[in-house]
């Protein structure tokens, strides 16, 4: 097997469980390419991708950009804010105007779900899917996925817990999905109004209690309060948050366990997670961010293959 | 389909024994000199290499594994993408002499990726290459081996396959096949 079962990375949901294993070893090639002195290879050097981002990003959009850049790719910038779709382009109009400036690729982020779905129905271009709304942040549970193989040895048999956010988090739904298909087993943690209802039947475990979630697990991934996507009030307020669902070094050290800390990113520092857990060395969040740029270089890699 | 024989066990064990006497001819002590091992068929000659070098001059010999994948110039030109292998260079190569070492040199392309890949860890003194077997007048780049194994006339029907004692075969031998025409 050394080549992708689909032409567009829209969500974890399509890919099999070969294709994981696959795009994680070439990832492990491309982390001993960029600790390299010369941190480039040539292999895309006859391809242009364009980064298209209707919505906010620095980590994902500068991961991507670097992982394009080590490629040899030529690399077009688009954000929404200061570009035509303020005068009332339409997606599928703003996208076929960028092809047909010859794009090969288009890495694409997006605040409603399905939109790179869509876009796939009607272009001929490989599509990245880089977060869709509240849907699937593909590239972002193929990164934490890669980082729990590389701190843990294999993700088959661990416990991985979700915790916070799970109802407006892309990256959590995406993660169930690469958790499942590696065979790991996976719980989601947070208050009853953050987590989705039936999300049983995805096949994971919901725990209300903080303190038991990390007792069960061997990872914790924890996910940003998204305030941005809350219209409602989800809780009464980020102390009390804090209070009942925060993860501080307190908590861990009264555990009779290790546990990996992981976080996305951008931390809520003292809401979700507290700076001594955040900067311990449980803790792999910036080998989530180095390993992101590998993980999106094998995927970019492995697309621009298979679309030949 | 056509078999012969080009390498049997015996045969192999020799043209190894003489491409050490010459690497040991040309590089001395092997003080300032790598071996560089072409993934991923160029690992068992040399780790063979490397094995009786050692024998002979009796000290380590450094060598590094280096995957060429991502700077072969058919990437998107074949059916299908060839899965990546491991690079492991544990040692500098800044100024060292470097012996590419692969087990079939045929049109030469694989060993311009490699030369490509080497310098991304540096500028080496000088760079020579070593194969065991040289297709000859089948070369698409002006790229010559500086030790040879054995020089084979080929046509481009022909095929080269590699066996090698281990769990598949009972001894290592190598073959020259090619396809008849039904």
């Amino acid at each position: 097997m050394s080549q992708l079962s689909t032409k567009h990375l829209l969500g974890i949901k399509d890919l099999t469980p070969e294709d994981l294993h696959l795009i994680f070893q070439t990832a492990d090639q491309f982390k001993e390419v960029i600790n390299r002195p010369i941190k480039k290879v040539p292999s895309l050097r006859d391809i242009t991708i364009a980064n298209v981002f209707f919505e906010n990003s620095t980590r994902t959009r500068l991961s991507f950009e670097l992982a394009e850049k080590r490629l040899s790719a030529d690399v077009v910038n688009f954000s929404a804010g200061n570009s035509s779709v303020k005068k009332g382009e339409t997606l599928l109009d703003t996208v076929n105007n960028i092809l047909s400036m010859k794009v090969d690729m288009v890495v694409m982020r997006h605040a409603s779900p399905g939109a790179p779905h869509f876009l796939s129905k009607h272009i001929d271009a490989n599509i990245v899917n880089a977060g869709d709304g509240t849907h699937e942040h593909p590239t972002q549970a193929l990164l934490d996925t890669f980082s729990i193989r590389e701190k843990l040895g294999d993700v088959a048999g661990k416990k991985v817990c979700l915790f916070g956010d799970i109802v407006h988090s892309r990256v959590a739904l995406s993660n169930i999905f690469a958790l499942k298909k590696l065979g790991a087993e996976v719980m989601v943690c947070g208050p009853k109004t953050l987590l989705p209802k039936y999300v049983e039947s995805l096949g994971v475990k919901v725990e209300l209690d903080v303190r038991k979630a990390l007792q069960w697990c061997d990872v914790a991934n924890v996910l940003r309060i998204q305030l941005e996507r809350q219209q409602l009030k989800y809780f009464p307020s980020l102390r009390e948050y804090s209070q009942y669902y925060g993860i501080n070094k307190g908590l861990l050290d009264s555990l009779d366990k290790e546990i990996v800390i992981m976080h996305p990113g951008p931390i809520n520092r003292g809401v979700e997670l507290n700076s001594d857990v955040a900067d311990s060395d449980a803790a792999i969040i910036l080998d989530q961010v180095e390993n992101g740029v590998a993980v999106r270089m094998a995927v970019l890699y492995l697309l621009a293959g298979a679309g030949a | 389909m056509n078999r012969r024989k080009i390498f049997s066990s015996e045969l192999l064990d020799i043209t190894i024994q003489r491409m050490t006497q010459q690497l040991i001819e040309n590089h001395g002590d092997f003080e300032d000199t790598v071996i560089l091992a072409l993934q991923p068929r160029g690992v068992f000659l040399a780790e063979r290499l490397k094995t009786c070098l050692e024998e002979n001059i009796g000290r380590p010999i450094n060598l590094g594994y280096l995957d060429i994948t991502f700077h072969r110039d058919d990437f998107r030109r074949r059916e299908k993408p060839l899965q990546a292998n491991t690079t492991h260079i544990p040692f500098l190569i800044e100024n060292k002499k470097v012996i590419l070492v692969d087990d079939v040199l045929y049109t030469g392309r694989s060993v311009r990726a490699a030369m490509d890949a080497m310098i991304t860890f540096g500028r080496p003194q000088a760079v020579e290459l070593a194969v065991l077997i040289d297709r000859k007048y089948t070369r698409d780049l002006p790229i010559e081996p500086n030790v040879v194994g054995q020089h084979v006339n080929t046509v481009a029907s022909q095929r080269i396959e590699v066996e090698l004692k281990g769990k598949d075969y009972q001894e290592d031998s190598i073959w020259l096949t090619e396809k008849t025409q039904d």
